[in-house]
């Protein structure tokens, strides 16, 4: 398979605003060495809101088993976890 | 590097997709079969079969790699193919239902769900080939799932070929009668064109044509709701302002289907083509063309300012589309499909929406008279004179027309034919009741008009 050119990803959180989301998410992360860059969190809609920026040139797995990991991890503490590749947000909001 | 992304742009993103319905439609892969040509019709099937199952094995895997990856949803993965009006030429036969079949089980060995090019192009005239072709048309929608047959019937250097006008008023009217087990949904996978692109990714109408690469990829982008969104939230701009607001979607959703595009091309190793800035509806509530005009303002789709009100539409997506793309092709423009668009139905079952005001829709935008169901007693004349209206438009106004019709076998006016899926349902909609036989029966062709005369 193919590598994407960038190895960046954007990890969005929504859903209803409990104590511990980011430390789930930041662990799941974390365990698999993916490295965030930046985190931004509003409350939209009285939804909480996270967005992470997040390298994955180090992560030691690949980018669909995270993305797995992540949604999992959503489910179980009951927030939607999306993973996108950056290239998509890039490329449509950016000339 | 510096992290420039917005969160707004981000979380816009999102919303697009998980709340609009924003997604691909297809990812198309054009196969060239003209290599396929052989005299023993045997042989041609097993070179066409292995083509195919070669260029495409990778097609659905890759398709749903990149959905994966990406996180936005491409819905349909599919192949057209050379017409085979002119593969099957030289094959020594009567009829091409084998090639269809063989198709047919092409495209079920590499998952795609549908296949284009049991096609002709007729518009001056047949040969040999073109006339076998359509008359296996019929037959091989009846036997066939996922194969799609198209016919131009006229284009504007040409004029339209009426004797193939004629034909092809007969041909639907059989497909219906073979098909009518199933409300005749042979004829949802036939369409009659004037002036069809040769590089159009979206079904029924999809084939590869002559002027393309070996292979290429092609994309048709889709994104009503996206837009429909975007003007509900503005409700008291000027026209000015609401051409601006649709170009800038437009303009999103056109840049997902380009970077899609060029990603699944890079990924199999064949030329990226085309990006088709089609708008394209789903059944799907809020993903509808129709909801749009009427949040422009109309209160049902088909009355008064309904041309107008489209005509803006399709042409502030192609222009915000145009920017977005370096490769713009295929139909490029909002699809009105009756079935398939949910709106459409409420406004043809209020009585706001006929065939008439359709084809005045259609001089205003891509496609023509799309998914249209009418009684099963509509006669093949109708049909033809219906084709011959559309090719009309198609040919003065020098744009792409087509007549995707279902006169469904035993029902007739105010009653619905469900289809299922992508195809939905469509209430039967009423025809003329006088005969136009006198007039297709002339034959021959109308001549190509003066706006032919460009050299």
């Amino acid at each position: 398979m193919q590598k994407i050119s960038s190895s960046r990803i954007v990890v969005t959180v929504v859903g209803k605003d409990k104590v511990g989301i980011i430390a789930e998410v930041a662990n799941v992360l974390a365990q698999n060495n993916a490295n965030i860059l930046d985190i931004s969190q509003t409350i939209l809609q009285e939804f909480f809101t996270m967005i992470m920026i997040v390298d994955i040139s180090q992560c030691v797995v690949d980018f669909n088993t995270l993305k797995e990991k992540l949604e999992q991890t959503g489910e179980k503490i009951g927030v939607k976890i999306m993973a996108q590749h950056e290239d998509v947000f890039q490329f449509m909001h950016r000339i | 590097m510096p992290i420039s992304l917005a969160s707004e742009e981000i979380l816009e993103t999102i919303r697009m997709v998980q709340m609009e319905n924003l997604d691909i439609r297809t990812i198309t892969m054009g196969i060239s079969l003209r290599d396929c040509a052989c005299s023993d019709i045997e042989k041609t099937c097993q070179k066409i079969y292995d083509k195919i199952t070669k260029y495409a094995e990778n097609l659905v895997a890759v398709g749903n790699e990149i959905e994966k990856e990406y996180g936005i949803p491409i819905i349909n993965k599919r192949i057209s193919v050379t017409p085979i009006g002119i593969v099957a030429e030289s094959c020594k036969c009567n009829d091409y239902v084998q090639i269809a079949r063989v198709l047919d089980k092409a495209a079920r060995e590499v998952g795609v769900n549908f296949l284009g090019g049991f096609s002709s192009l007729v518009h001056k005239g047949m040969t040999e080939g073109d006339r076998k072709l359509i008359t296996s048309i019929p037959q091989s929608l009846a036997e066939t799932e996922r194969v799609c047959a198209s016919v131009n019937v006229g284009t504007t250097k040409a004029g339209i070929n009426m004797d193939a006008v004629k034909i092809m008023g007969n041909v639907i009217k059989e497909t219906a009668e073979l098909t009518k087990e199933q409300d005749g949904l042979g004829c949802a996978k036939l369409v009659v064109f004037c002036n069809v692109p040769e590089d159009n990714p979206f079904m029924a109408g999809a084939f590869h044509g002559v002027g393309e690469p070996e292979a290429v990829i092609n994309v048709g982008v889709s994104g009503p709701g996206v837009v429909l969104n975007a003007i509900k939230k503005n409700p008291k701009v000027d026209f000015g302002q609401l051409a601006t607001i649709i170009k800038k979607m437009a303009f999103k959703i056109t840049r997902m289907g380009e970077l899609v595009g060029r990603e699944a091309a890079n990924r199999l190793g064949i030329p990226f083509g085309i990006v088709d800035l089609s708008l394209a509806p789903t059944p799907a509530i809020g993903d509808s063309v129709a909801d749009i005009l009427e949040a422009m303002g109309l209160e049902r789709c088909g009355t008064h300012g309904t041309t107008a009100a489209l005509a803006l539409l399709n042409d502030a997506v192609k222009k915000g589309g145009a920017m977005a793309s370096s490769y713009v092709g295929g139909l490029s423009g909002a699809f009105i499909p009756v079935s398939e668009d949910a709106g459409m139905i409420r406004a043809v079952e209020a009585g706001a929406l006929d065939i008439n005001k359709l084809e005045a829709m259609t001089c205003v935008c891509s496609v023509g008279l799309d998914m249209i169901a009418v009684p099963g007693d509509t006669s093949a004349a109708t049909i033809s004179a219906i084709i011959a209206d559309e090719a009309a438009i198609g040919m003065i106004n020098k744009k792409t027309t087509a007549v995707r019709i279902i006169p469904v076998p035993g029902k007739t006016v105010g009653e619905m034919v469900h289809f299922g899926g992508l195809l939905g349902k469509a209430p039967i909609m009423p025809v003329n009741r006088y005969s136009s036989q006198k007039f297709i029966e002339r034959g021959g062709r109308i001549p190509a008009p003066i706006q032919a005369l460009t050299n």
